[in-house]
Order: structure tokens, then sequence, then C-alpha cells
């Protein structure tokens, strides 16, 4: 891409992956939290979303730096991962967690409204034709709440790539490494003369992001379509 | 096949304490709303676990909680027909059909395109749920439960949610169910029509508790039993279809004495069923003469059963069976009513509406 300077192109392609496997990572988590929130009583369920929508509320620099005093080298969950191989400071997979972090209250809420809108009856009747707990889950819950499910991680692409805050302040700003779109702006603003780079990597993010939202539109209309008028 | 239920329940303030034992064919649960009906037919489901008791199928135990057994629903192998269908809405016809049957493997007897033709619902395949009537979606629905292969089948008001021509329309699938199926089927109704021509034994609930239990004809005809309040009291009479006449009348035989009715669609040599409703019958105790009505049984008061209004209830036993009639205390007073008193059955053709008539 000539338009773009190779170091532009490079923020914008990190965003792409950290925002993809940022949302891959976090949707099933992120299915599973909603169904227990929707479906489960349990006790602390009310401690649990209010963690889950912690980094929602919490200024994203405080996210960050309780990542980063987390899952750092020397913190406690950081310094186990890394025994095994697994490092996120300062590298493009602490920029994912972050970004997964912060989108996941964003897909937990799509995602749990959609379950609730399903009625258990239909669950009901799927457990007395012979399906196990699990297997009307993927035979009856999943495809009816794949609407919301597509939303959700719609929603929370698009979270990951405007992620700004909470990366910066967890993994820094280094070019290629943890440089994401919003980062480069951000630096390219700090730079006498950078004013031409941080436009094309705006013009950029508005793309990405109203054709993430033309997609959520197009696909929820589609399988909305499917599953109406019970 | 039997089932054996003894179950103990409370839900808020309500007990539920329910024991009975279920012969094949159809065994209905009757009574009115509130009285616990579909509390135990979902803990024969498993959709409800009961405090106590024990739920046993052919043998099979589903629940026994002193024995700390209790089977989810999933591993009961049983049809569940729900009131509302419940079809799943983004699932074809054909998909809806197959899904119990897949997870019953060989386990599944009945052959889907059998089940599919006693429908009637071969043109639907390709439909989903949505764009069904409510007669199409509860055809659907008792060939998905059907087809699952279950031990029991278990319907809860199938047709409540149904207008009247729709309920006709249903119904002789749960007939033919009955005579064409080995499965046999505990039914939940609160419409005498419904328990008057599907049961085969009739277990009555009132407030949580079984008040009788026994062969549909036994029940329905004792002025005892009126779950669903006087209106709804009604005797079962047995017939053979003796001939049918070019006037659009169908003469019955029963006991020897003579029924016309409204055109019945059945052949001649057929037995049927009959519900006469209590409100539809006069009584006299001469033999009338110059009357408009066909049907003229004669009989014996056997009991009389003052109700709570001004109406009362009276058993009169007649060639063709008990049948019920319900008039005024005035009348009965009037006409010197009482037990052993001779007396003449008057009964409308046209009270009888096909709907009261069923195959046996």
């Amino acid at each position: 891409m000539g338009w773009l300077g190779p170091e532009e192109w490079q923020a914008v392609a990190l965003s792409l992956r950290v925002s993809f496997w940022a949302t891959l990572v976090a949707l099933p988590i992120g299915i599973f939290t909603a169904y227990a929130l929707a479906r489960w009583r349990f006790p602390g369920k009310q401690v649990v979303n209010g963690l889950v929508h912690l980094p929602l509320i919490l200024p994203p620099v405080v996210t960050g730096y309780l990542l980063l005093l987390t899952f750092g080298t020397t913190g406690p969950v950081g310094g186990l991962l890394e025994k095994v191989g697994i490092v996120f400071a300062f590298r493009w997979t602490g920029a994912a967690l972050a970004a997964g972090v912060m989108a996941f209250p964003l897909m937990v809420r799509a995602i749990r409204l959609s379950i609730e809108s399903v009625d258990p009856k239909l669950e009901e009747a799927a457990a007395t034709l012979g399906a196990s707990r699990a297997w009307v889950f993927v035979t009856v819950t999943l495809p009816l709440i794949l609407p919301g499910v597509l939303a959700g991680a719609i929603l929370a692409f698009a979270k990951a790539m405007g992620e700004f805050g909470a990366t910066i302040t967890f993994v820094s700003n280094i070019p290629g490494q943890t440089q994401t779109l919003p980062s480069a702006v951000y630096a390219f603003l700090q730079v006498p003369g950078g004013e031409g780079p941080a436009m094309r990597l705006v013009i950029v993010s508005v793309v990405i992001a109203m054709g993430a939202l033309l997609l959520s539109e197009v696909v929820a209309r589609r399988a909305a379509s499917r599953v109406a008028g019970g | 096949m039997t089932l054996a239920v003894d179950i103990g329940h409370t839900l808020g303030g309500f007990r539920l304490d329910v024991s009975f034992d279920a012969p094949p064919g159809v065994t209905v649960l009757f009574g009115r709303s509130g009285s616990g009906k579909t509390s135990v037919i979902n803990a024969v489901a498993g959709l409800l676990k009961p405090d106590r008791g024990r739920v046993a199928v052919d043998g099979a135990v589903l629940v026994d909680t002193d024995a700390g057994r209790w089977l989810p629903p999933h591993r009961r192998r049983l049809g569940y027909i729900f009131q509302e269908g419940r079809l799943f809405p983004h699932m074809t016809v054909k998909q809806n059909l197959s899904y119990g049957r897949w997870f019953a493997g060989n386990g599944a007897t009945e052959s889907m395109d059998h089940v599919i033709d006693m429908l009637g619902i071969g043109h639907l395949l390709s439909r989903r749920p949505g764009g069904l009537s409510g007669g199409e979606k509860q055809r659907v629905a008792i060939g998905r439960a059907l087809l699952a292969g279950p031990r029991l089948l278990l319907a809860d008001e199938p047709l409540a949610a149904l207008d009247e021509g729709r309920k006709a329309e249903i119904l002789p699938y749960f007939e033919r169910l009955r005579d064409e199926v080995s499965v046999p089927i505990l039914y939940v109704s609160h419409s005498a029509a419904e328990v008057a021509r599907l049961a085969t034994t009739v277990v009555v609930l009132q407030d949580g508790k079984v008040v009788r239990q026994g062969p549909a004809g036994e029940v329905l005809s004792d002025p005892e039993v009126m779950p669903t309040g006087v209106r709804g009291a009604g005797a079962l009479l047995v017939a053979r279809v003796a001939r049918h006449h070019d006037d659009g009348l169908t003469e019955l035989e029963a006991g020897g004495a003579a029924l016309f009715l409204p055109m019945v669609a059945q052949e001649v040599g057929r037995e049927v069923r009959v519900r006469v409703a209590a409100h539809d019958v006069i009584l006299a105790r001469e033999k009338p003469v110059g009357l408009s009505a066909l049907n003229l049984l004669p009989g014996t008061v056997s009991a009389i059963r003052p109700g709570d209004g001004p109406g009362t209830l009276v058993s009169l036993e007649t060639p063709a069976g008990t049948v019920l009639a319900r008039v005024t205390r005035r009348s009965a007073q009037a006409l010197g009513l009482e037990v052993g008193a001779a007396c003449h059955a008057v009964i409308k053709t046209v009270a009888i509406a096909p709907e009261d008539v069923g195959g046996l």
C-alpha cells in the first residue's frame, strides 16, 4: 500500500492482528460468562458481574497499570506464565490482552442480552427430546443467539481497534511491537510534521470502524430473518 | 407398559400429593387449571424435581427420592408435546422432526415416512415453523415427540392454544396415535369433551390430590366427579354405528336403544363413544309424545346430586348406559324425582356435536 508509509502500515497491520486475536480469544470466554450471568444462580454472581464491567468504568490507564502489575514479568501471573514461555509485557500479545480485557464488558453485555431473549422453554423441549445440556447449547441456544454473538464480536473488535489508554500503560508504544493505530496517531501528533501520517491513520480507522458497523448490520439482519417468527 | 407415579411436592403454598397408575392407552389427567396437572406431567418429564416420590415407566425408575435417583430429562426417553408446540424456530420442519430421532439413535422405532404420512405434514417439510398455522405447528410437534422413539408420550393441554376449528383438526390425530401407535400417552386436559373422546383411563385431580381414577366411561358417568364444575358434567355412552340415513343422520345402537346423531364419519359396525353433556338432557316422567327430539331413552334414577346453585344433577340408568341430566331443583321436585323413579331421558340430536363423538 503506497498510500501509507511503512511505519503507518505497520501500525494498521498490528492493530488488525491485535484486535483479531483479542476478539477471537475473548469470544468463547465471553459467551461462557454471558451464559453464566444470564442463566445460572451462584453465590458471588454480583461480584463476577462487577469484575466483568470494571474495565468499562475504570480509567483505562488504571486498567493498564493493574494489567502491568498482574501480567508484567515480575507480576504474580506474568511471572508464572514466563516460565512456560508466554510473555505479555511489551509484546504485541500484551496489546492483545489489554484490548481483549477492555472489549470484554461490551461483548458480554451484547451476548447476555441475546441469551436472555432465548425462551428457556425451547431448551427444555430440546432436553425432553434427548439432548444433554451441552447439546442443547450447541443445537438450540447458540444458533438462536448468533446475531447477538456476532454483534458482540464486532463491537469488541471495534473497541479493540480503538483501545489506547490501557495498551500504552501496559505495553508502552514500541513501533512494530506494541504501537497500535491509536498509539501511532498519538506518536505522530507529538512530533513536528506528523499531522499528515496522523490524518491518514485517522481515515483508515474511520473506514475500518464504518466497515465493521455495516458488516454487523448486514450479519445481524440476515441472522434475524433466519430465526424470525418462532 | 405401565406408568407408576407417586410424588409429593410443595410449590409456594401449593401442596401436590399425587399417586396413580396408568395402564396402556391414553391416561388423561383431568382437572381445572391450578389443580397441579402440569406439575405432575413435568415431574414425569424431569422438568420438575419433586420433593419426594417415585416415578417408573415399565419398571425403569425415572425418579426415586428414597434411593437418591433422579434421571435428567434427556435420558428419560419420553416424548413431550407442549401446549405451545415449542418448535425450534431456526430449523425447518424436517430438522425439527429429526431432532429427537438423532439423539435416540437406533432407539427410534417409528418410521419417519409413516409419521409424516399419518400427520399429513409432508408438504411442510422444508418450511420453517414461523410460517405455519397453529394446527400445523401442533401436528409437527406431535411428530417430533413421536419420532424421538419415546416409551411414553406426554401431552400438556396440546389443544388449549388452538381455536375450535383447529381443535377439531388435531383431535383425530391423537385418536390415531392411540389406535395405531403402541406408545402410551399421558395427556393433561381440563376439557371434558377431550377426555371423553381420548381417555382410556381418567385420573381426576383437584387441589393437588387425586380424587378419582379409573376407566373413562366409569369415571365420567359418575355425578360426583365434576372437576370442571357442573357445567362440564356429561356421560359417556358406547354405541355401534347401525346405519347412515339419507337425511344426514346416523343411527347408533347402544344396548338395544337407538340413538340418532348428525352424520358420524365412521363405518357401519364400528364402535364409537358419544359424550352427552348433562345440560343437553331433558327428563320426563311419562313417555313424551309430539316431541321434536329424536332420542328417547327409558331409565331409572340412580342418584340425585344437588349442585351449589339452583341446579341438580340426576343419574339415570338406561339400556344405553348411565346418562347424566342437569335439571333445576324445582323441576326435580315437581316431577317427584327420587332414586328408583322411572323416567325418560330426552336428548336433542343436534345437541351432540361431531367433537363429542370419537372412535373407540
